[in-house]
């Protein structure tokens, strides 16, 4: 449960860019977190309603994309996407893989009022 | 007159955390000191690891060990019996230590007088991986009766780490725990991993452990 934490965050970042931009109110933030995160969006919106109150970004809506896994097989070269918590490739089996998408954790962009 | 405009931020989301992760690493580089982020669910024995290396290398190492705890310093007490200079971080309800946390910390060390600082995470397998420390690097427990499956079930954990120390390898003859699965998992996260077969409590496979850390440490 590291969503309070990670809230504070994204509050911070967000105030920083919406004055950057001279902005009078945030409306919109869009969020992108990877399926490897461990991360609960319904707690990353209860604390924001508790953390936004009084700022810029008071009732601005939160919008997650969530990236599914995508994985590479270094054996065979095909790219999938795991099936539940085994990762090992469905085509040859081989353990030997990369991950290429999943672990993202960012904010993408944010609507602001100027 | 009010324009609405979309605003292109792409910042990580623990941006924040990670600047502060190298302020603590450029403060425990200038003072010299080797540090490593200890992680583990509770009760795989990171405070007895840290025992057993404290012990060991009391004498010709100066080390200190930062405690992450919610409450209490029994682990503190722990590794101050054993030797080293202790502190305490209760971090009242978190659920793991970030950046701040060891900035605040680290003020209460004399790294000048120090050439290891072991930082004992708060047990918990899944947000300790998310919050860089600044530590030079860092180090999953993994214990036998855990059971094999946890890198299946805690990706994150076993992605970031530079070092796995499997410990209680002395209850493999009394536990259903199958090592080529539990190895197979940590394989596809991290290929190479540096891993170490311990018992804190026999002192099996220890020196292999004390060697890398002093290997890392000169």
């Amino acid at each position: 449960m590291h969503e309070l934490s990670v809230t504070e965050s994204v509050l911070e970042i967000t105030l920083r860019h919406a004055q950057q931009a001279g902005a009078k109110r945030v409306t919109h933030l869009y969020l992108v977190i990877g399926q490897l995160a461990s991360i609960i969006d319904d707690s990353v919106q209860f604390y924001w309603d508790i953390v936004s109150k009084d700022t810029l970004a008071e009732g601005a809506t939160l919008h997650f994309r969530r990236v599914p896994v995508e994985l590479k097989c270094l054996e065979c070269n095909q790219t999938y996407h795991p099936q539940q918590s085994d990762f090992a490739c469905p085509h040859c089996n081989s353990t030997q893989i990369k991950i290429i998408s999943g672990e993202e954790f960012f904010i993408e962009a944010i609507d602001i009022d100027q | 007159m009010t324009t609405k405009q979309h605003i292109p931020v792409v910042e990580k989301i623990l941006s924040a955390n990670d600047r502060i992760a190298v302020q603590n690493r450029a403060a425990l580089d200038q003072a010299k000191v080797f540090s490593i982020n200890l992680m583990a669910s509770p009760g795989a024995g990171k405070t007895s690891l840290v025992e057993q290396t404290v012990t060991k290398l009391n004498g010709q190492l100066r080390l200190a060990v930062i405690d992450g705890d919610i409450a209490t310093s029994l682990d503190a007490d722990r590794a101050a019996a054993a030797g080293a200079a202790a502190v305490q971080i209760n971090t009242g309800g978190e659920c793991h230590l970030d950046a701040v946390m060891l900035q605040e910390a680290l003020p209460r060390l004399d790294l000048s007088q120090l050439d290891l600082l072991i930082v004992e995470n708060v047990g918990n397998l899944v947000c300790p991986a998310s919050f860089q420390l600044g530590t030079h690097k860092s180090v999953l427990i993994a214990s036998i009766p855990e059971g094999d499956d946890k890198p299946y079930k805690y990706p994150g954990m076993y992605r970031g780490v530079d070092a796995l120390v499997i410990n209680k390898i002395d209850l493999l003859p009394y536990v259903d725990f199958n090592m080529d699965y539990f190895r197979r998992g940590v394989e596809m996260l991290n290929p190479g991993l540096v891993t170490f077969l311990v018992s804190c409590r026999t002192g099996e496979g220890i020196a292999e452990w004390l060697n890398w850390l002093c290997t890392n440490i000169s």
